[in-house]
């Protein structure tokens, strides 16, 4: 039998374990600062197309990759650099190819947000918004026709993803092939400039996941404590072979879309409500509250990051860029099959 | 014995299943004891067990997860019911499967087989060749087979080529052709095939209008000409130097189609032949395709829709008088 959706209980909330925030803290804060970098980088002009950070949603995204493990799929989208980091994306396949480095997984091929390692199981995104959901079932069908154990699966989406035909496709083939997904949708609140209103008409988008044959949780993604706890437990659920699981965050994108947008459609309101705060200053809050780490050690902290991310950048804007007559110029692996015509 | 060019897409599953393990189909209605809405699976899913799956009906999610399953090592077949219904999985396709070698250096071996091509009464949306559009796309391999040998061998290596396969299929060659046995050997990938031998005009074909081309060049034979007929095997890869070659012999070209005439296979065809043999060519090269109209669903109107052998002959006669 396919489990009803649940809602997690928004009165009890046990600590998690204190290193394990605080590894989560220090995902989130390296993000912080290559994000910060990377718009000003962005500002000088020395970053050619887009930049998306995920500011305001990194407690959700460093607990999706915190509690993945070697073997485990990863679909990240849009704003999910602090979950890349989190589950081994090294930070200098971001600035390689935020940078145009012809090194790196991307080569100059493709850039920004559009990268992974397939073959270390962190997926490249494709732009087309739903479409991971069915292609991270399918790696997950693989691991189980090749008799491996133990794994999950975990792909992220926007609440405006969602409303794609392919999330749906995707959503329901998840559970008709019962892998050990989960899913990790952030309502942010807008998508694009579009707010909520004109994006869905139910209640609760967590509702949806008992019509798929989910397992649903509502999620304050502000507090990284809720997040840990919950994908957690989600991840949990999902590796003890429940039916795939759907989390359903709620936070405000903290930046525009992309560094090209002013948020100007933003509106004061919305500012002010509780999912609003920034998840990092809020977990700062908690750090001092109950004295997980003192000052001097954040600043250590916030020191080490930005040295990564300098060296991260210096070594990317180091090397060459890919240049398009010592391009090959072959879409496809079979050198055979490859034809040419001028 | 005698086997259809359907029996032989069964027969090159069942011995992909048999000799890889990394084979699954999946698709609409393939398992069970069904086997597929043209049997093209029969009894697959028994001899199989576990991998030959029914799908719900969700042809992006169907490709999405075979490209998945591609990149975690395994060799996906996804049926599509009929080719007209890969359109929902166009973005799965193109979008992923095809850009992600160049993306990320992974390759991605899934072959989609799509029933295609018109039979009687089958109307707009059950009837539709796409073998274009996917060759427009980098990063795909289009195989259009024409008959029983190469439906059976191109199968196999489909399978076994590293990158995506759009695999189309003729539904109605699926009965009408028949072949003594199964090869053990086929003609490579990308090497087109002289289907007849001619020396007055190279009529180039595909899949079903090979067919009716070579019942043409039988026709005129009669007349006094004679005709050669290309089958291009594959549309991508192209054997653009095959095709030169014939017109090299002949001087004299028409391109036939079942698909659409804006573009495609026929003009990218005389396109290659005006850049780099101009010089072979005694007379303008023509093409003859589909009307520029949905697919009709009367047989009389569909008949008159697709080239058929009547206007293939005109087209060819009027060529040779030039
Ligand atoms: C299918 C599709 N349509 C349109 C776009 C263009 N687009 C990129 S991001 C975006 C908004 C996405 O909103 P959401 O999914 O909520 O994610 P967020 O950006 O808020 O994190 C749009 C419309 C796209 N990428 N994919």
């Amino acid at each position: 039998m396919l489990q009803t959706a649940q809602r997690q209980s928004k009165t009890k909330k046990p600590s998690p374990p204190h290193e394990r925030f605080l590894e989560a803290y220090r995902w989130m804060l390296l993000t912080r600062t290559l994000e910060e970098k990377l718009v000003s980088l962005y500002r000088g002009g020395l970053i050619t197309g887009g930049v998306y950070i995920g500011r305001g949603q990194e407690a959700v995204s460093a607990a999706c990759g915190l509690f993945l493990q070697k073997g485990d799929i990863f679909a990240p989208l849009i704003r999910d650099q602090a979950g890349r980091s989190a589950f081994g994306e090294p930070l200098l396949d971001v600035t390689r190819t935020y940078l145009g480095s012809r090194e790196g997984p991307m080569r100059g091929r493709d850039g920004n947000i559009h990268r992974g390692r397939p073959q270390d199981n962190q997926l490249a995104m494709v732009s087309h918004l739903g479409a991971m959901i069915s292609v991270t079932v399918g790696a997950l069908m693989a691991k189980r026709f090749k008799g491996e154990k133990g794994f999950i699966g975990l792909a992220c989406i926007g609440e405006g993803g969602m409303q794609t035909g392919a999330f749906h496709e995707g959503m329901n083939i998840a559970a008709v092939e019962q892998v050990p997904l989960v899913i990790v949708a952030t309502n942010n609140h807008y998508a694009y400039s579009t707010p909520n209103d004109r994006e869905f008409a139910c209640h609760d988008l967590v509702d949806r996941a008992i019509g798929y044959g989910f397992e649903g949780y509502s999620l304050d993604g502000t507090d990284l404590s809720a997040c840990l706890e919950v994908i957690g437990g989600a991840v949990k659920r999902a590796r003890a072979g429940r039916p795939p699981q759907l989390v359903v965050a709620s936070v405000l994108r903290l930046s525009g879309h992309g560094e090209h947008d002013d948020a100007s459609y933003v509106t004061e309101e919305i500012r002010r409500e509780p999912f609003a705060r920034d998840c990092l200053k809020v977990a700062e809050q908690t750090i001092a509250d109950l004295n997980l780490a003192d000052a001097k050690t954040l600043t250590e902290w916030r020191k080490e990051a930005a040295a990564k991310v300098d060296e991260a950048i210096a070594t990317a804007q180091k090397e060459a860029p890919p240049e398009g007559d010592k391009e090959d110029w072959c879409a496809i692996s079979v050198r055979d099959l490859v034809e040419s015509p001028e | 014995m005698s086997i259809t060019y359907l029996e032989a897409i069964r027969e090159a599953q069942a011995k992909l299943l048999r000799d890889d393990e990394r084979v699954f189909i999946y698709g609409q209605d393939v398992g069970g004891t069904f086997g597929g809405a043209f049997k093209a699976t029969k009894g697959l899913a028994k001899e199989f067990p576990g991998r030959v799956l029914n799908t719900p009906i969700s042809e992006d999610a169907m490709v999405g997860a075979a490209i998945g399953a591609a990149i975690e090592g395994m060799r996906p077949i996804v049926e599509m019911q009929f080719a007209d219904f890969s359109s929902i999985a166009l973005n799965q396709i193109l979008n992923n499967a095809g850009t992600h070698y160049w993306r990320t250096n992974v390759p991605v071996p899934i072959t989609v087989r799509l029933p295609s091509g018109g039979t009687k009464g089958s109307g707009p949306f059950h009837s539709q060749s796409m073998e274009s559009i996917y060759a427009h796309y980098p990063g795909l391999i289009v195989m259009t087979p024409a008959t029983v040998e190469d439906a059976y061998t191109m199968l196999i290596e489909a399978v076994a080529i590293d990158d995506p396969v759009v695999y189309c299929e003729h539904k109605y060659l699926y009965y009408h052709l028949k072949a003594d046995k199964l090869p053990t050997e086929g003609v490579p990938t990308g090497k087109a095939r002289i289907a007849r031998e001619g020396r007055d005009l190279t009529i180039v074909s595909y899949s079903a209008m090979v067919h009716e081309a070579l019942a043409v060049a039988e026709q005129l034979a009669g007349e006094g000409f004679e005709i050669e007929v290309i089958d291009l095997r594959s549309v991508k890869p192209l054997d653009t130097n095959a095709v030169l070659a014939s017109v090299a012999r002949t001087g004299r070209l028409l391109c036939v189609g079942e698909s659409f005439p804006w573009g495609g296979v026929t003009a990218e065809v005389i396109a290659r032949v005006a850049a780099e043999g101009f010089h072979l060519l005694d007379a303008a090269p023509q093409r003859l395709n589909a009307k520029d109209t949905p697919i009709p669903y009367h047989p009389n109107l569909w008949s008159a829709h697709r080239p058929n052998a009547k206007e293939i002959a005109r087209k060819a006669r009027a060529l040779l008088r030039e």
